[in-house]
């Protein structure tokens, strides 16, 4: 370990108050572990329990000794970087070989209890039910909580997907004219929000037995029916008891669902499971979409290497004219030319997405243009540019003042002594030597802006998007893209969204070798 | 990197050399004048965005068609209408926003801190892989793990439901993913100060961490505090993970509750946007003035800000 303090250390005798707190937190740490292990466990929460374990181990190895002295520092910062930077990097490799997505979030067990579910037929003899949908989340999202009140008895009912419907005491809720208005820790939905969410409430189905459930009819009307559809575990199969179909599992695509005799897919429900490495062969063999990924690399690189290039001359120019010294209010120049860098960038990005307005926009108003800024890909591209030089010249200009402050007079004097002009002096001299110091800093803003979300995000959104087009607009950059693939409008699909983010990390490393390269950091770690 | 990890304070901007004899007009014009003239419509450039949040956050009718660079009208009815929360529960979002920020940076620069001293001070095996891997590590997009982050946080809370989903805690746990984020650039601060300082304090008897908090941080702490205000901006801009994880309106950001006042009536939210805006630009743009010999240092060692 540290040669230089090891014998100062062994002549050091422990304090009271040192072991005391040294106790005081080892024991936390067990107190912590012994709480959670057993609820990791019973959740089977494995990936967890592994960190749990692991983590524990190190804290004791590393602090119930004098020993591995770099190891008590570099600990705490090491295990969030594993746990939530390099642990979903793994989990992302995992997922990318699944089909993961809407649908198939679950296991085969809940696919086929919402299946049965939703088999759920009305009958004669059906029981009618008041219904109010609430919902602890997202009005639009879910997930969903259906309270029903029996208009007969008014007797109230609450139940979700995952639990069946049970009866719960009427304090808990506010009932008017038959239906419950208020519930404590819920939202209720009112008609709009219903309708809104009309799509997903059709499909959801609250299980009360084995064979019966309830369903929402209309926007305030829920009934309780059997169910058609039954599953035998011994054949692995649904059957209808009406018709008497059965349907078996088989593949269609990469993933399994349930299907009918001719092998077309029965139900959309399925469930999560290994599907090869066809994710990655749909990324690079389906002409569609590795054209888009394609396109979207291009763009990626074109918006990186624009931003880099375009902040860089404004700013090193800016430096340049603004860093003579016979200057007055060279300060203020520099005081005020630093306020854009000390802008929060979100609010920069928000602020300038109102500037491009066709009809009231700041910038077609006061040049008095008619550009369709954000409906035209071309000038998509332009503004997200303008925007980030915006953003970005402030930081190149404080780097080249400080580089050029920090070359010394002679190198400049000698220069104009040999006979060389001005601009000479500029361009052969001072240049290449502010180079040396500001390209790894260059290097490092073409890897940020690679993978500059907000940047397209919030001034975008990625648009403007082709009919019919929902993975990619035309400013959509690669991370963005693949936010719009796991979370967009066109239906969760994290396993190919993983594929794309691991072809994305790796070029991220081609680009880490580079700049490994350009930097020259592998030689002086020192 | 390297070449540039030694923070590089500028030197104070020096007296004018000494102006021997005016300069005609004409000559004056050409050799410094267009540099006032380029320095100007830099400075336009520069301000014109933030004189127009200003001026939309004083304007009464809150519109983007109503809105220009000068104010038409003064009135605050904006920021009434922020501060009673009439448009959502902003001030709530300040003080999320205040802790979650609070919180990562410190957090962050003070583990970071921890790891450079060992860097900086101590020969153990595994030192330079761990510095080069940690270079490469910090270069992955933490955020293109988002869905393994989202299951993962959504798992936890299932345990502890405090680190879950669509709470503070949660969400900070995510954000000091990225705590050994600054170490390179603290440990370019720890090499600056000489070796030999320590070394005397290790013979009078100082252990590691004596050494540690009693003679190197309080020699770093302006460049430290510093660097706690740049990770703090940071912090501030972080959108993504806030808009998948912090869905409740109680429990947004300014970042993630301002877009979507925004988002959700873009023509009439404006104002009251602006006004927000200039509640969180101003102190850091006064901040950032404060500061500023610092933070040219700073991110001449190469802090990118995001």
């Amino acid at each position: 370990m540290s040669s230089t303090h090891a014998p100062a250390h062994r002549e050091r005798t422990t304090t009271i108050p040192a072991i005391v707190v040294r106790v005081l937190f080892l024991g936390a740490v067990l107190a912590v572990a012994a709480f959670t292990v057993p609820l990791m466990i019973e959740l089977k929460q494995w990936m967890w329990l592994t960190v749990m374990v692991l983590a524990t181990v190190a804290i004791f190895v590393l602090y119930s000794t004098k020993r591995f002295v770099p190891g008590k520092y570099l600990f705490p910062g090491t295990f969030f970087l594993v746990v939530f930077l390099i642990t979903p990097i793994i989990l992302t490799i995992g997922y990318s070989f699944t089909n993961f997505g809407d649908g198939t979030r679950g296991t085969k067990e809940q696919a086929v209890d919402s299946i049965v579910a939703n088999s759920v037929q009305q009958t004669e003899d059906s029981t009618w039910y008041n219904l109010a949908v609430a919902t602890q989340g997202d009005p639009v999202e879910g997930p969903f909580t259906l309270f029903l009140v029996d208009p007969e008895t008014g007797t109230v009912y609450r139940g979700d997907e995952t639990a069946p419907v049970q009866e719960i005491s009427a304090d808990e809720v506010t009932v008017t004219s038959g239906f419950v208005t208020e519930a404590e820790g819920y939202t209720i939905l009112d008609a709009r929000e219903v309708n809104a969410a009309y799509d997903a409430l059709q499909a959801f189905a609250v299980p009360i037995s084995d064979t019966s459930a309830v369903r929402v009819q209309g926007a305030n009307q829920a009934f309780e029916g059997t169910t058609m559809l039954s599953y035998d575990d011994a054949t692995d199969t649904l059957t209808d008891s009406l018709t008497g179909d059965e349907f078996t599992v088989g593949k269609v695509g990469d993933t399994e669902y349930f299907v009918d005799a001719d092998g077309k897919r029965a139900f959309s429900q399925s469930w999560l499971q290994s599907v090869g490495a066809s994710n990655y062969e749909r990324l690079f063999t389906d002409a569609g979409i590795a054209k888009q990924f394609g396109a979207a690399f291009v763009w990626t690189l074109v918006f990186a290497l624009g931003s880099v290039l375009l902040t860089f001359v404004v700013g090193f120019a800016l430096a340049l004219v603004l860093n003579d010294e016979r200057m007055r209010g060279r300060r203020l120049y520099r005081s005020v030319l630093l306020m854009p860098y000390a802008v929060p960038g979100f609010i920069s990005l928000l602020v300038w997405s109102n500037f491009y307005n066709r009809d009231f926009g700041l910038i077609n108003e006061t040049l008095g243009l008619n550009l369709d800024w954000m409906g035209d890909p071309t000038l998509a591209k332009a503004a997200v540019l303008l925007t980030n030089l915006w953003m970005g010249f402030p930081y190149m200009f404080i780097v080249s003042t400080g580089a050029l402050q920090a070359i010394p007079n002679d190198v400049t004097e000698a220069a104009r002594m040999d006979g060389a002009s001005r601009l000479q002096t500029t361009l052969k001299v001072v240049t290449p030597l502010l180079m040396v110091a500001v390209a790894p800093l260059l290097v490092a803003s073409f890897a940020f802006n690679f993978n500059n979300f907000n940047a397209i995000q919030l001034l975008t959104e990625g648009g403007p998007f082709l009919p019919g087009e929902y993975t990619r607009g035309g400013t959509d950059i690669l991370i963005s893209m693949i936010y719009r693939i796991a979370f967009g409008g066109s239906g969760a699909d994290f396993g190919f969204a993983s594929a794309v983010s691991v072809a994305l990390f790796a070029l991220t490393g081609v680009l880490a070798a580079i700049q490994f390269r350009f930097t020259n950091v592998l030689e002086d770690v020192n | 990197m390297s070449t540039s990890t030694t923070p590089r304070i500028p030197t104070a901007p020096l007296a004018p050399v000494a102006i021997p004899r005016r300069m005609s007009p004409r000559r004056w014009m050409a050799e410094i004048g267009w540099r006032h003239l380029v320095g100007l419509a830099a400075m336009a450039f520069a301000v014109f965005p933030i004189l127009f949040v200003v001026s939309a956050s004083l304007n009464p009718l809150g519109t983007v068609s109503s809105s220009g660079l000068l104010p038409k009208a003064f009135s605050l009815v904006h920021y009434e209408a922020l501060i009673s929360g009439s448009r959502g529960p902003f001030l709530q979002w300040y003080l999320n926003t205040l802790i979650v920020c609070g919180v990562v940076a410190v957090t962050q620069v003070f583990l970071s801190t921890l790891a450079a001293y060992v860097f900086s001070r101590f020969r153990f095996a595994g030192r330079r892989i761990g510095l080069l891997s940690l270079l490469l590590v910090m270069m992955f997009p933490a955020i293109l793990a988002m869905i393994a982050v989202y299951t993962m946080i959504s798992d936890l809370g299932q345990v502890i439901p405090v680190l879950g989903l669509n709470s503070l805690p949660g969400y900070i746990v995510v954000l000091l993913g990225g705590s050994l984020g600054q170490v390179w650039l603290i440990k370019g601060f720890f090499d600056t100060v000489p070796k030999e300082l320590d070394e005397a304090a290790i013979i009078d008897g100082c252990s590691h961490w004596q050494v540690f908090t009693k003679i190197l941080l309080p020699t770093l702490t302006p460049i430290l505090a510093t660097t706690v205000l740049l990770a703090l901006v940071g912090v501030l801009s972080e959108f993504l993970l806030g808009s998948i994880f912090l869905t409740a309106d109680d429990k947004k950001t300014l970042a993630v509750g301002l877009y979507g006042l925004l988002q959700g009536d873009r023509s009439n939210n404006l104002g009251v946007f602006a006004a927000g805006s200039v509640m969180i630009m101003i102190p850091v743009i006064i901040l950032y003035q404060f500061l500023q010999r610092y933070i040219v240092g700073g991110s001449t060692a190469g802090a990118v800000k995001g």
